[in-house]
């Protein structure tokens, strides 16, 4: 206990502040709707992905044989026709925006220092971005006559 | 003559001794820190014999008395109303005036630290500047327009009975840094600010209600809440604090809708 202390009466150890602390000049209203029309699309998308994703996965993988069944032949067939390309559609746009927003607010929750955050907003939007133009344009221009 | 004198003494006696017997020995492991000595915080235990049916701010007392004066904590009123001993005891938030001995098993070592989310100064003392901060941000008054009444603002039974609940908070921040969200991110306004403002928001007597809505309807307000219930549970006065919050975003729901 003879170790000389750095810090005395005058010259206190800095105090560990926790992050992003509020002070008088951080409420920068916004004064935006998103929040709340993505709180509801959550919710929205949640019922409707319900019934698309559980449905999709009793025909792949239940129904008619269950997975085996599944080859190029079959998803030409059911690309013919514009129900099942509407419902895949859908479906990747849905769990798409809804996997996407709920991983913005895990990183909202999560990342502490704003350049992080920024940082893998981006990743995150530039990966939705493409997995959703990707998967559409594949949706629409899919050719069942290849070579 | 001197026999009653006698019988009350060893009737005080008695008495005396029948305590003597319910002491128990408690020990109290303590998040100590102070800047003026160290960087760093550490847990220091301190023994102590008192009767379970004392408060944890009793416990706290006789060490700051008797044993450690350096020992530094918050209480004003100390019967759970001014809000001021909010802790983490065990683990938990509680205040430390309404929480008895006995009631948290005081075979094991009681640990008692600061609350979270908030910058420790000393002790189990913490900066309450940006709670309070959050709490101003959403204007807990009554705002209200036009001509002032001569007589008192009435209100039915059923309108008071509507906000009830959130007129209970003493503003202790025990479901504040209990807030996983809050803990992260200091930004987020917090369950007792959003409690605060669902006490005037539901209030038929005021008028500023769409300022608020707005005020909570941003990025940081109660779109943020993950309904963990951490609130619920830590609040001392047993505000069903995440059913405001709830309602909180109902209310901005059905305005646009």
């Amino acid at each position: 206990m003879n170790d000389v202390s750095l810090y005395d009466v005058d010259n206190p150890a800095p105090v560990i502040e926790p992050p992003r602390k509020r002070t008088k000049k951080t409420p920068k209203s916004t004064r935006t709707n998103f929040e709340l029309y993505g709180w509801l699309f959550m919710r929205l998308s949640g019922v409707v992905l319900v019934v698309l994703v559980l449905g999709h996965l009793l025909i792949q993988l239940v129904l008619d044989g269950g997975v085996s069944k599944i080859g190029f032949a079959f998803v030409a067939g059911r690309w013919a026709s514009p129900f099942w390309q509407g419902w895949d559609l859908c479906m990747l746009w849905l769990a798409m925006l809804h996997g996407a927003n709920g991983l913005r607010t895990v990183i909202n929750d999560y990342a502490q220092r704003d350049t992080t955050r920024f940082w893998l907003k981006m990743l995150l939007y530039t990966a939705t971005v493409f997995t959703v133009l990707l998967g559409t344009l594949v949706i629409f221009t899919f050719d069942p006559n290849i070579a | 003559m001197s026999s009653p004198t006698l019988e009350k003494h060893s009737a005080a006696l008695d008495a005396a001794e029948n305590t003597a017997s319910q002491m128990i020995t408690a020990t109290f492991r303590i998040r100590r820190f102070n800047p003026e000595v160290s960087e760093e915080a550490s847990w220091q235990d301190f023994q102590l014999e008192i009767d379970p049916k004392e408060r944890v701010l009793d416990a706290l007392h006789k060490i700051k008395w008797d044993q450690d004066g350096t020992l530094t904590f918050r209480r004003s009123c100390a019967h759970g109303i001014c809000g001021s001993d909010a802790m983490r005891i065990n683990g938990k938030n509680r205040l430390a005036c309404k929480t008895l001995i006995k009631d948290i098993n005081p075979q094991k070592p009681i640990t008692v630290e600061a609350i979270k989310g908030l910058t420790v100064l000393k002790d189990l003392v913490v900066d309450m500047e940006p709670f309070f901060q959050a709490y101003r941000d959403v204007m807990p008054f009554l705002i209200t327009n036009g001509n002032e009444p001569t007589r008192e603002r009435r209100q039915t039974a059923e309108d008071r009975e509507r906000f009830d609940d959130t007129t209970k908070c003493i503003l202790c921040a025990a479901c504040t840094s209990s807030c996983p969200v809050f803990w992260n991110d200091g930004q987020y306004f917090g369950p007792a600010a959003i409690v605060n403002a669902h006490r005037f928001i539901f209030d038929s007597r005021d008028e500023g209600g769409e300022q608020r809505l707005e005020i909570l309807n941003d990025k940081d307000g109660v779109w943020r809440c993950r309904t963990t219930f951490n609130c619920t549970d830590a609040c001392p006065r047993g505000i069903e604090v995440t059913k405001a919050i709830q309602e909180v975003k109902r209310a901005l729901i059905t305005r646009r809708f």
